[in-house]
């Protein structure tokens, strides 16, 4: 089947031909690489997408019911190719090492400055806690999302 | 999609001079943060087939018959390869080839490979494999480590004398401690693309911590000569130890020889947990001897570590665990008995701390009982034994050269501030959570102490090297090397030690493959920072002083070469003169152990200490670390910033192995191969981190720098067992501790 959707700002179309997921479609069919699957069971948040405004783990979405739906992956987070205030903030603070977890946790840093204007520590805290990090221990990461 | 495989990886930092000793950022964080990185799962070719692996379901077994038949009969399958299509030497292995490529007719552990199938997309490839038909005769596996020892299956054995052996002290405390097999779990899972050239050789792009290796193993099994292979560095999501050893690479090189097409793999999660060797488990019995005063007179160790069915690094690992069986103490009596046994179990090899985080936790359980028997304070204790520059290593007798700040470690950590008693009620402040289990009157905290030691670089007589080139070309000075940046922060290092030597600010690090330069080692053993960093440094330094020499000049920058305040050359026609420099920087010569486990086996070493707090909550079993302080012995930090990455992302896998961290093996088979079920630290499990790092000068290193990736993780998890101990009085002598040895054991 065709699925239709809007993704990052731009209407596209995907063939789907086995039953699979948001996140292989949108790695293997759309070409988007940036979501990254550690996991695919919903346990490490590494593929993580804002749908319809909400955060949710790609490897668990089919992606046939993506259809009509709004997907913002980490492609598209900044604006033309600048750094988004949160991954300026990771960077900065040295929150990514190998970076695999990279993408979901600035997806994740996105969808609760959106909703939350400005979040405590524990609130960024309880927002990362589906996000695996195996390099940083976390610290870098927060200390980043903190002094924003 | 990506960037296409035939370019190198390339990380490129314009601007300011961003040398030693500053926080420089990563290089290659921005195209992290923005999804572009090119990680060995990104890469694609045109024409690609996808490869996936046929795994054994028993951990001991004949293979009768294997029948591709079935397999080839799916649409879209291009080939399936058995142990008869391996072109060359059968056997692989780090440190032994014993290791088939693929099962020919014995299976040795659960999840071994035994055939490889291309088919047109991962599904068809899955099913495919799925489909191949093998019949087994099933075999007792032999499982019990212990029986293997009295079997004498064992891939080392190790033993250490050393004093003398009628010297007793009156003071005596023993111990049986043990230590689970703990995951590497790296986030990103094994991943490769190889690509015929065409003319019978391969370009292979996968997940690896040393390229050199994989190429030799490569050429090796596929019967090629070495010019025919090349070993790409890719972009890979962690390693920490599992990707020293070959897993997928010799498969998809044969693989995409055989079906002409380039041939990509990724393995999923829990294949990623049966694809690569883990923190070897271990079991070790000690006895300590002390006189009245707390001075350590003699200790005796018996360590057991399971490597599993094929040898991987289990010697290496299990010498280091012989050699650090004291810890950072003195004491000039020592029986040491090491073995590593052969079993049916996963193969076990390298995990950051490499046998010194097995020991660490039973030596400092021990001098944590040996200080309750002398009634003295256990830091008092650890003063009195502490290990410095100018002592010999207990173990060993080695005589210790280069700086090893042990009672600064210790001091200075105890010095620093407490945390204040805690009496929140806020569930995220409580052992039991958001799940609202835990009632703070059940909770005791509790304050515990580790040190640990290890040696940085390669050991025991190997000739560690690395090499790197120097090159100032149109676009900047560049960095030639193959030595691999798996997160760690080598490329941002490398390029910080360049930039200080030449004066230049435009450096770019390249990772190159095989083909183009020579060996960096591998990215393990706390090493590349010393040896990749040091080949920088010689090469960097030569260089400059060449061209300084040449125009008679006083110095370089981006401008070119300075006389009298005048440009005298400017860059851009420097660049164009072909300067290079190719260094191979070694460190000081190790020797081989003599019969009694004695010699000069390392080059270097370093010490570290934690200091766990945590919150038990006692009717539970819940614990809740609060916070890690730590002191490390870091010679010069080079990225302060990047040191406190590696020094907290460290201390998190410790705390992961002392509370939550362990593959169960169950005759053989692993049960939990799965991020639901082998649960890692999230953020709500990881405590505050305060560290100090203890910077003196003296070792061989780049500046003095100190490798700095390991030390972390080899004290932190006995720091969190002794304070769970301190908070419930129980004994707790194998990690991970788990809420029923709290709660049913009924401390304190
Ligand atoms: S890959 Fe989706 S949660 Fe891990
Ligand atoms: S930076 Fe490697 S997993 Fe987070």
């Amino acid at each position: 089947m065709i699925v239709m959707f809007e993704l990052n700002g731009k209407s596209v179309s995907a063939r789907v031909v086995h039953p699979t997921s948001l996140l292989a479609m949108l790695r293997d069919e759309l070409r988007l690489p940036g979501s990254k699957n550690a996991c695919e069971e919903g346990e490490c948040g590494s593929c993580s997408v804002i749908l319809d405004g909400d955060l949710v783990c790609s490897c668990l979405v089919m992606a046939a019911d993506v259809e009509r739906s709004v997907v913002t992956t980490v492609e598209g987070v900044g604006d033309d190719g600048k750094l988004h205030p949160v991954q300026q903030a990771m960077l900065d603070s040295g929150g990514v090492q190998c970076g695999f977890c990279t993408p979901g946790i600035v997806m994740t840093a996105v969808d609760l400055f959106d909703r939350v204007e400005s979040p405590s520590p524990d609130d960024i805290r309880e927002a990362l806690a589906g996000n695996i990090c195996r390099c940083t221990g976390y610290g870098a990461i927060l200390r980043g999302l903190e002094a924003l | 999609m990506t960037a296409p495989p035939s370019t190198t990886l390339t990380d490129h930092v314009t601007g300011t001079v961003n040398g030693i000793g500053e926080s420089t950022v990563r290089p290659d964080g921005i195209p992290k943060l923005q999804g572009s990185f090119a990680y060995a799962s990104d890469l694609e070719t045109e024409g690609m087939l996808w490869a996936a692996t046929v795994r054994s379901p028993h951990p001991h077994a004949r293979i009768v018959d294997i029948d591709p038949g079935p397999a080839l009969a799916i649409g879209g399958v291009h080939a399936v390869l058995t142990a008869e299509d391996v072109p060359g030497r059968l056997l692989f292995g780090l440190e032994h080839p014993d290791q088939p490529v693929l099962a020919s007719d014995v299976v040795r552990y659960w999840g071994e490979p035994v055939a490889i199938v291309a088919a047109e997309d991962p599904e068809t490839a899955r099913i495919a494999a799925a489909a191949v038909t093998v019949e087994y005769v099933v075999l007792d596996p032999l499982v019990d480590p212990e029986e293997a020892d009295t079997r004498d299956e064992v891939f080392r054995r190790i033993r250490i004398r050393r004093g003398d052996q009628d010297v007793r002290g009156s003071v005596v405390v023993e111990g049986v401690y043990e230590v689970g097999m703990q995951d590497q779990a790296p986030l990103g899972t094994e991943a490769g693309l190889a690509i015929p050239d065409g003319e019978g050789g391969v370009d292979l792009y996968a997940t690896t911590q040393y390229v050199h290796a994989d190429h030799s193993q490569i050429v090796a099994s596929l019967d090629l000569t070495a010019e025919m292979v090349r070993s790409h560095p890719t972009g890979i999501g962690g390693a920490f130890g599992a990707r020293e050893d070959v897993n997928l690479h010799i498969h998809l090189c044969m693989l995409a020889l055989y079906t002409r097409r380039p041939v990509k793999q990724v393995y999923q999660r829990s294949e990623s947990f049966t694809g690569h060797v883990h923190r070897h488990p271990a079991r070790l019995r000690y006895r300590h001897e002390a006189d009245e005063d707390g001075r350590l007179v003699r200790v005796e160790a018996d360590v057991l570590i399971d490597g599993g069915a094929y040898a991987s690094t289990t010697s290496a690992v299990l010498g280091n665990a012989c050699y650090f069986a004291v810890g950072p103490y003195k004491c000039d009596n020592v029986n040491v008995d090491g073995v590593g046994v052969r079993t049916n179990n996963p193969p076990c090899g390298a995990m950051r701390g490499f046998g010194a985080v097995q020991v660490c936790f039973a030596h400092e359980a021990q001098m944590d009982r040996l200080a309750a028997a002398l009634d003295m304070d256990p830091l008092e204790l650890r003063r009195r034994n502490a290990l410095a520059t100018g002592d010999a290593l207990a173990t060993t007798g080695q005589r210790i050269d280069t700086p090893l700040p042990t009672r600064e470690v210790i001091d200075s950590l105890v010095a620093m501030p407490m945390p204040e008693d805690d009496d929140s009620e806020d569930p995220l402040r409580l052992p039991g959570g958001t799940g609202l289990t835990t009632e703070r009157r059940d909770v005791r905290r509790g304050v515990g102490y580790a040190f640990g030691i290890k040696n940085l670089g390669f050991s025991e007589g190997s000739d560690d090297y690395a090499q790197a080139r120097v090159l100032l070309s149109p676009q900047g000075a560049i960095v030639e090397t193959a030595a691999i940046e798996v997160g760690q922060g080598l490329v941002t290092v490398v390029g910080q030690i360049a930039r200080s030597a030449l004066g230049i600010g435009n450096v770019e690090v390249r990772h190159i493959d095989t083909s183009r330069i020579g060996s960096a080692g591998s990215t393990s053993a706390s090493r590349q920072t010393q040896l990749t960093g040091g080949a920088v440094l010689a090469a960097a330094t030569a260089l400059r002083d060449r061209v300084l020499t040449e125009f008679a000049g006083e110095y370089l920058d981006d401008d070119g070469v300075w006389r009298d305040g005048e440009l005298v050359v400017p860059y851009a026609e420097l660049a164009s003169g072909g300067w290079e420099e190719t260094t191979t920087f070694r460190h000081p010569p190790t020797e081989e152990p003599d019969e009694n486990g004695q010699g000069t086996l390392h080059a270097d070493f370093a010490v570290a200490g934690h200091r766990a707090i945590v919150d038990v909550d006692v009717g539970l079993g819940l614990v809740r670390v609060v916070r890690i302080d730590t002191a490390q012995d870091v010679g010069k930090a080079l990225n302060p910033e990047s040191v406190r990455g590696q020094i907290e992302g460290g201390i998190l896998q410790g705390v992961g192995l002392a509370m939550m961290e362990e593959l169960i093996v169950e005759g053989g088979v692993i049960r939990n191969p799965t991020f639901t079920d082998y649960l890692l630290p999230t953020v709500l499990d990881a405590p505050d981190v305060e560290a100090l790092l203890i910077e003196q000068e003296g070792s061989w290193g780049p500046h003095g720098a100190k490798g700095v990736g390991e030390p972390p993780t080899i004290s932190s998890t006995a720091a969190v067992a002794a304070a769970i101990r301190e908070a419930t009085g129980l004994a707790l002598p194998r990690v991970p501790i788990r809420p029923e040895h709290v709660a049913l054991e009924g401390g304190v």
